[in-house]
């Protein structure tokens, strides 16, 4: 059967499960969008190109489906490089289709010409230029097959005007044939051993969790080993919900802005047991001081983070769920040969800082808005299956140490890249593919007004998300570092509460738009958006924008530096 | 050339853009080629590329695995240069004053050198083999004048065994 490139990419997509595609439609992506009409595909019209990225990375973050995107050539595609870049550096399954300018004027600078796949080679796991209609439905394939196995990430495939127009025979391929990409996915037996017996000696161990987790569906394999063991869990800002906040075993986030028994336990642990981790320079702080005395054992799927930044003492190749479950069948046998060390003072340190320093925070009756008692007040008013969502900054490093994530695929942020503007679109994403859940994005002023545009995308089609913006007026986290850091010398962070006029704007967007500016507000706010479920709601909390994010450590410094709140400091003077 | 060198032999599938991808992959980790020499192999699906690398900027280890990452990258080969055979091919134009033309190709003949182009005042050498041959053959036309050099970078393979397999099994386990 004969049928165009463009009808084939379409199908091949169909095939591949895809549900729904986010994206907006342009000169050299035209022949696609054609077909798109008859497809069971719901395609989600975005109002910038950066929006649908996202929007596919928030999708993939919630479901652990890949997210898709389609936009045109030239501009569209370079829009796109900030979210392939965003999914690169925290391994998410994405799969961009961009248009591109017909074969036969590739390289004569034709109209919205660029060279995509040239540009987004270093922020791609995989990228693919069509040449012939023919082989479409196996670079779908192979695609698919690349972004969501093994360390997942964003692929692209450019596909050229005349391609799509370019009639095919129609063929799918029952398999996948890369010769050079076969992931290790079963850990090494020695190693698993070698990891358990290293388990079995360790008096003050820690299993330090990231992403990785996450991907590999190991939450729950994740939880039998740490409940076999006893160890304590620190999650990353990546694999916040991989265990969960309210078990008594979790010490929650560790790093720059991690709690104090978190970071110290790392710092003091004399055995690691890094699982999806990726020992990123946020977490380690300078690197030759981390945690000097522990032993490690790094298991993660992708063979370059093992002795990328710290050397193993057990490195272990693998898929992170399968490896767990050789570890606790492995831990058992460990446990039947010999006693392990009671760890129980080293819990009892533990318990004993977290008791000392927790994460402090004041709200006066009659003081400034507080960020941190918006987002307690959210958390406790909003479901335990809540999907959160999170800009980059102050808000963000709040809502990861304040938020109780007690289920996996509940947090969606941008962690390695750091991309402001994240949360609006993130959040619409994870509403489409989760829609039965609530979802709220906490974003900060700055982050807002880099995407609030896809607010429009929410309330055309549908899809009631929620914000709370805290309105600090000042870019916060570049603040408080000019404020620490740079003599209180503020360059070019002041943003204005009220330009633009956040509730306006988001009625005009199509959203129930509220202001608060005192605390008593807070809660009855709250309760009134999450009664809202048929479009967007946009929350303007006027927030103190003297209130730093503690504990903190300065970049560059040793983990053993935690910087408190001041005014909390047990160590302070005056208190 | 030396112990600061590794040598990769990296089996590649032979689809254009392959050499970008490598070449960006060293930019953008950091890692400095000191060559590399890429062409076809006895299968049309894949093309072979020797790349020296300069140890100091990249930990060997981290080389090959991010390479290894690459889906067009079949297989890589670290060859130690005792275990290896390497050849290089080397054009030079020297300056050549009618009394030091003689000299010339007398050394070109115990290089097993050949002189490829002859002008009014200077010859162009071409040789082949290992890079050492090269650098000494480079060390002793310098008093002429080198007036251009070019080198194409190494092309390597390992040394094959000289021993069945079986055989070296037994004499390791009893040696």
């Amino acid at each position: 059967m004969k049928i165009t490139g463009a009808q084939a990419l379409i199908k091949s997509l169909e095939l591949e499960q895809v549900e729904v595609m986010f994206g907006l439609p342009g000169g050299a992506i035209l022949p696609v969008y054609d077909p798109l009409i008859d497809s069971s595909i719901r395609h989600i019209l975005v109002r910038h190109e950066q929006g649908a990225g996202h929007m596919a990375e928030g999708y993939a973050h919630a479901t652990g489906r890949p997210g898709v995107a389609m936009v045109t050539s030239g501009p569209a595609a370079t829009n796109v490089v900030t979210p392939l870049c965003d999914a690169y550096m925290d391994s998410i399954p994405l799969v961009m289709i961009t248009g591109q300018v017909p074969y036969a004027v590739i390289g004569t600078d034709a109209f919205q010409e660029c060279d995509t796949v040239g540009i987004t080679m270093p922020v791609t796991k995989h990228n693919w230029l069509v040449t012939d209609a023919q082989d479409i439905p196996r670079i779908v394939r192979e695609a698919f097959h690349v972004a969501t196995t093994g360390r997942p990430g964003p692929v692209l495939v450019d596909v050229p005007k005349d391609v799509s127009n370019q009639l095919m025979d129609w063929e799918w391929p029952e398999t996948v044939d890369l010769p050079g990409y076969r992931p290790t996915t079963k850990g090494h037996t020695k190693q698993v051993k070698d990891a358990a017996r290293l388990m079995g000696e360790a008096q003050r161990p820690v299993l330090y969790v990231g992403g990785g987790i996450l991907k590999a569906r190991a939450a729950e394999a994740l939880r039998e080993l740490a409940e076999l063991t006893g160890f304590p869990v620190v999650t990353t800002l990546m694999a916040r919900g991989a265990f969960p906040d309210d078990h008594p075993q979790c010490l929650g986030m560790p790093g720059m802005h991690g709690n104090y028994t978190a970071i110290t336990a790392m710092q003091k642990a004399d055995l690691l047991i890094a699982l999806g981790a990726r020992f990123d320079d946020r977490v380690t702080g300078k690197l030759d001081a981390f945690a000097p005395d522990a032993r490690i054992i790094h298991v993660d799927i992708d063979p370059a983070e093992l002795g990328k930044v710290r050397r193993p003492d057990v490195p272990i190749v693998g898929d992170c769920r399968v490896v767990i479950e050789e570890l606790v069948k492995a831990v058992r046998a460990e446990k039947g040969k010999r006693s392990w060390p009671v760890i129980d003072p080293w819990r009892e340190q533990l318990r004993e800082w977290q008791a000392r320093y927790p994460l402090v925070y004041e709200q006066f009756e009659d003081g400034p808005l507080k960020p941190q008692y918006v987002i307690d007040t959210l958390r406790d008013n909003s479901p335990d299956d809540t999907i959160v969502a999170s800009g980059v900054g102050q808000h963000q490093m709040w809502t990861s140490q304040r938020w109780k994530f007690n289920h996996p695929y509940t947090w969606v942020n941008s962690g390695g890249l750091g991309t402001m503007g994240f949360a609006v679109p993130a959040a619409i994403g994870a509403k489409v593919g989760k829609p039965e859940r609530m979802v709220w994005a906490v974003d900060g002023d700055g982050c807002f007004q880099m995407t609030a545009q896809e607010l429009v995308t929410a309330s055309a089609e549908r899809i009631p998300v929620k914000v709370a913006i805290l309105n600090n007026a000042y870019l916060g986290m570049v603040r408080q570092w000019q404020e620490m850091f740079y003599e209180e010398r503020y360059s070019e962070v002041y943003l204005s509460p009220d330009l633009p006029d956040y509730v306006k704007w988001a009625e005009a967007m199509g959203c129930v738009a509220f202001r608060v500016d005192t605390p008593e507000d807070v809660e009855p706010t709250i309760q009134k958006a999450n009664e809202i479920d048929d479009r967007p709601v946009v929350i303007d909390f006027r927030t103190d924008y003297r209130e730093k994010v503690y504990p903190m450590i300065a970049a560059g410094t040793s983990n053993d530096e935690v910087i408190l709140d001041p005014a909390h400091d047990p160590h302070a003077s005056g208190h | 050339m030396s112990v600061q060198h590794h040598i990769l032999s990296v089996l590649v599938e032979n689809k254009f853009g392959v050499l970008t991808r490598v070449a960006g992959l060293f930019a953008r980790r950091g890692f400095n080629i000191y060559s590399l020499a890429v062409g076809p192999t006895e299968d049309e699906r894949f093309s072979r590329m020797t790349i020296v690398v300069d140890a100091e900027s990249a930990p060997i280890e981290q080389v090959t695995k991010q390479l290894n990452k690459l889906i067009p990258v079949i297989k890589i080969v670290e060859l130690a240069p005792a275990d290896a055979v390497e050849r290089e091919l080397m054009l030079v134009t020297v300056k050549a004053t009618a009394e030091a033309r003689s000299q010339i190709t007398e050394l070109a003949s115990i290089f097993e050198a050949k002189i490829d182009d002859v002008g009014y005042d200077a010859l162009t050498v071409v040789v082949a083999g290992p890079p050492e041959k090269l650098d000494a053959m480079t060390d002793l036309l310098q008093p002429f004048g080198i007036l251009e050099l070019q080198r194409t970078g190494r092309v390597a393979l390992p040394k094959l065994a000289r021993r069945p397999a079986k055989l070296r099994a037994v004499r390791t386990r009893t040696g």
